[in-house]
């Protein structure tokens, strides 16, 4: 009867053992409770008080490419749409909000531009449709019916636009599927999957490998050898770089054979700015394992700087989402200029001339943190 | 005569804790030194402070008659290490692991050759290091210590967790390096036999400090003469320090392990006095043993704590 007893007043010890192990560790406590609370806080206080969902549409009325008759749509904006007194092709020059107690307010900002500039914007996901004059005072709505983002913004805006129809306005719609290279979301995708790989696989592979060595006291032996830690470590980043070179050859071969993606700018350009991009995070990711031997550290370390670049460089889905008062940071991001200079390059024929900056940049960047990650760094 | 290793009045404290509390060190060519002591009694430290990766925050250390400041390259090229259960890449085989650290010294295939079967590790030439017995592992270390015929080799414990088949095969290994080279050697150790295997000079450490040095001959020279008695009694319980106290002779009792240890000189007429002390106390010896007196017990007299504590 005793044994019982006895197995839970272990487990008791060895409970109060292991938590006494991690609580009295002062980083764990920062980087496992107090960081989550502050990512928390940060991204609740940008995000949460928004209220609404908004929807950029850009209007295309004087399309030559596609024949209509533009009664319907301006019919439409005039009338349902508020119109604003803001200047001409940036900002919106209707907005419409359509108000919903349960599920929030949806608001649709339109914004008045040309087919080729409508299609540049769709390409770096400034704009989720775009609307153009359809046949028979119809409306006609241009996106990828794969970009679930797109296909959200199409049905509540044409479900808004047929209960106008049927209550008399006449305004009635047609879907014109966006399918050519470049504007389809997979376009979009592709260029924030590559360069997600890179991050992830610099940060985890290089910093978290890193610190799970030195904790293990493998570094230890190397220091004392006359190896150059300069030696070491860009030994380590030349494996990396080739090893995401790998996969980012192995991903681009697989979706232009199944999906038809199509590098559009030049492939010198991309070469180059994807080994910037490789530079930058190698470099990130030594000065970030560059010190300490503690892998609950290191995991936070490596969260610290991955999840804020994941969330909001725009992979998945546009950063113009976010409110305008986050885009200036956002920009500066090392994976959004990776992600903005990889997508013109793949989506917009960008060269050289439109990649030079951010492939100097991200180079510069890489170079500056591997640098400092030098200097501070040690082996044990 | 120029000393490889010349450390003065050396000190090292962590969060205020004196690790190293004002040592000397000084070792000559061919020189086997044994930094015995236990746990927690500042060898590993001093190890570290003579390899490099530690500074001391006073005194000086000199090897081969030079500061690790601005000599770090030179004296890298010219030191091997051997660290208590070193880890190497386990994803590597032996052969692979020598020539990336054969590679750090600018050496070729032949000198990987020779370390495999210095090590006696040819057979395991394909064996991924994750694969390695802990004695495999630390001979491999060992091995790739001395792939620069170093003139000075630090070693940290190398053979702690290690059975007795591998330590001897360590010991072999080293004792053939004394034998064939110039190589001065400091051993860090626990192990009182080690020390008495390997090296000629043995300095005793606790606590930071060096307690008493030189060989094992002179450190019980003075004590040479005695014996220990080692006894059991039938009745511990009784065995309190009270009823030891006033005994005619210094007994070190242990009570847990129910056993006692005396330091005598002249067995012939000092036993008796002994056991006629047990008797009057009521004790009844169960068991009696007699051997020559050695560094534990040494250690213990000085300290109060065994070497393994």
């Amino acid at each position: 009867m005793t044994e019982p007893i006895l197995s839970r007043h272990q487990i008791c010890h060895l409970f109060a053992a292991h938590a006494r192990e991690v609580i009295r560790e002062p980083a764990v406590i920062f980087w496992g409770i107090i960081f989550p609370i502050l990512i928390s806080l940060g991204l609740g206080l940008a995000f949460t008080q928004q209220g609404e969902t908004v929807y950029r549409v850009g209007v295309v009325r004087d399309n030559s490419e596609i024949p209509g008759n533009g009664t319907g749509l301006e019919s439409f904006l005039e009338n349902r749409a508020g119109k604003l007194d803001l200047p001409e092709n940036h900002s919106p020059a209707w907005q419409m909000t359509l108000e919903d107690t349960q599920l929030g307010n949806t608001r649709f900002e339109f914004v008045r531009t040309d087919w080729q500039s409508a299609m540049v914007q769709i390409k770096r996901g400034k704009l989720n449709l775009v609307i153009s004059p359809g046949e028979n005072k119809g409306i006609q709505y241009h996106f990828d019916p794969r970009n679930p983002e797109a296909e959200l913004a199409y049905l509540k805006l044409s479900a808004a636009v047929q209960g106008r129809a049927e209550s008399g306005g006449g305004t009635r719609g047609q879907i014109s599927p966006l399918s050519v290279t470049g504007t389809r979301y997979i376009d979009f995708l592709v260029p924030g999957l590559i360069c997600m790989n890179v991050m992830m696989s610099c940060m985890w592979g290089i910093s978290y490998g890193m610190i799970d060595k030195r904790s293990k006291k493998l570094l230890r032996r190397m220091v004392a050898t006359p190896m150059k830690k300069s030696h070491f470590l860009m030994t380590l980043m030349a494996v990396r770089i080739g090893m995401n070179l790998i996969e980012a050859v192995l991903l681009f071969v697989f979706v232009c054979i199944v999906f038809d993606i199509a590098v559009q700018g030049s492939i010198g350009a991309l070469a180059a700015l994807f080994f910037a991009g490789n530079i930058a995070f190698c470099g990130i990711a030594i000065f970030t394992c560059s010190r300490t031997a503690n892998t609950e550290v290191g995991n936070g370390l490596v969260n610290a700087v991955v999840m804020p670049m994941a969330v909001l460089s725009g992979i998945f889905f546009s950063y113009h989402n976010f409110p305008d008062w986050s885009i200036d940071f956002i920009q500066m991001l090392p994976l959004t200029i990776f992600l903005d200079g990889l997508r013109a390059v793949f989506n917009e024929g960008a060269g050289f001339a439109q990649t030079a900056m951010p492939t100097a940049v991200l180079a510069a960047m890489g170079a500056v943190f591997f640098v400092l990650g030098l200097r501070i760094f040690r082996w044990h | 005569m120029n000393m490889l290793i010349e450390a003065r009045d050396v000190y090292k404290s962590f969060n205020g804790v004196k690790a190293v509390n004002g040592v000397d060190l000084r070792i000559r060519p061919g020189q086997f030194t044994a930094l015995l002591g236990p746990n927690g009694a500042g060898k590993t430290t001093l190890v570290e402070m003579i390899e490099g990766i530690q500074a001391p925050d006073r005194g000086v250390i000199r090897i081969l008659g030079r500061p690790w400041k601005g000599n770090e390259q030179y004296l890298r090229r010219r030191i091997g290490l051997c660290l208590q259960e070193t880890r190497f890449m386990d994803k590597l085989s032996v052969w692979e692991t020598l020539r990336v650290f054969a590679s750090f010294f600018e050496l070729g295939k032949d000198r990987v050759e020779q370390i495999l079967a210095l090590s006696g590790l040819e057979q395991k030439r394909h064996s991924r290091v994750v694969h390695l017995s802990g004695g495999q592992r630390q001979r491999l270390a060992l091995g790739i210590s001395l792939l620069n015929n170093p003139q000075v080799l630090l070693l940290d414990e190398p053979t702690t967790g290690l059975d007795p088949n591998a330590r001897r095969e360590i010991w072999s290994i080293l004792l053939d390096l004394k034998k064939n080279t110039r190589t001065c050697l400091v051993l860090t150790t626990h192990y009182m036999e080690e020390a008495e295997k390997l090296c000629e000079h043995i300095q005793i450490m606790d606590q930071g400090r060096v307690l008493r040095e030189g060989s094992l001959q002179d450190l019980l020279e003075d004590t040479q003469a005695e014996k220990i008695i080692e006894f059991t009694i039938d009745n511990p319980d009784h065995a309190g320090p009270e009823l030891l106290e006033n005994a005619p002779f210094a007994v070190q009792w242990d009570p847990v392990a129910g056993r006692g240890t005396v330091a005598i000189s002249d067995i012939e007429h000092q036993l008796p006095v002994f056991l006629e002390f047990l008797k009057s106390r009521g004790l009844h010896l169960k068991n009696m043993e007699c051997r020559r007196k050695t560094l534990d017990d040494l250690f213990t007299e000085m300290t109060g704590r065994r070497l393994h504590d």
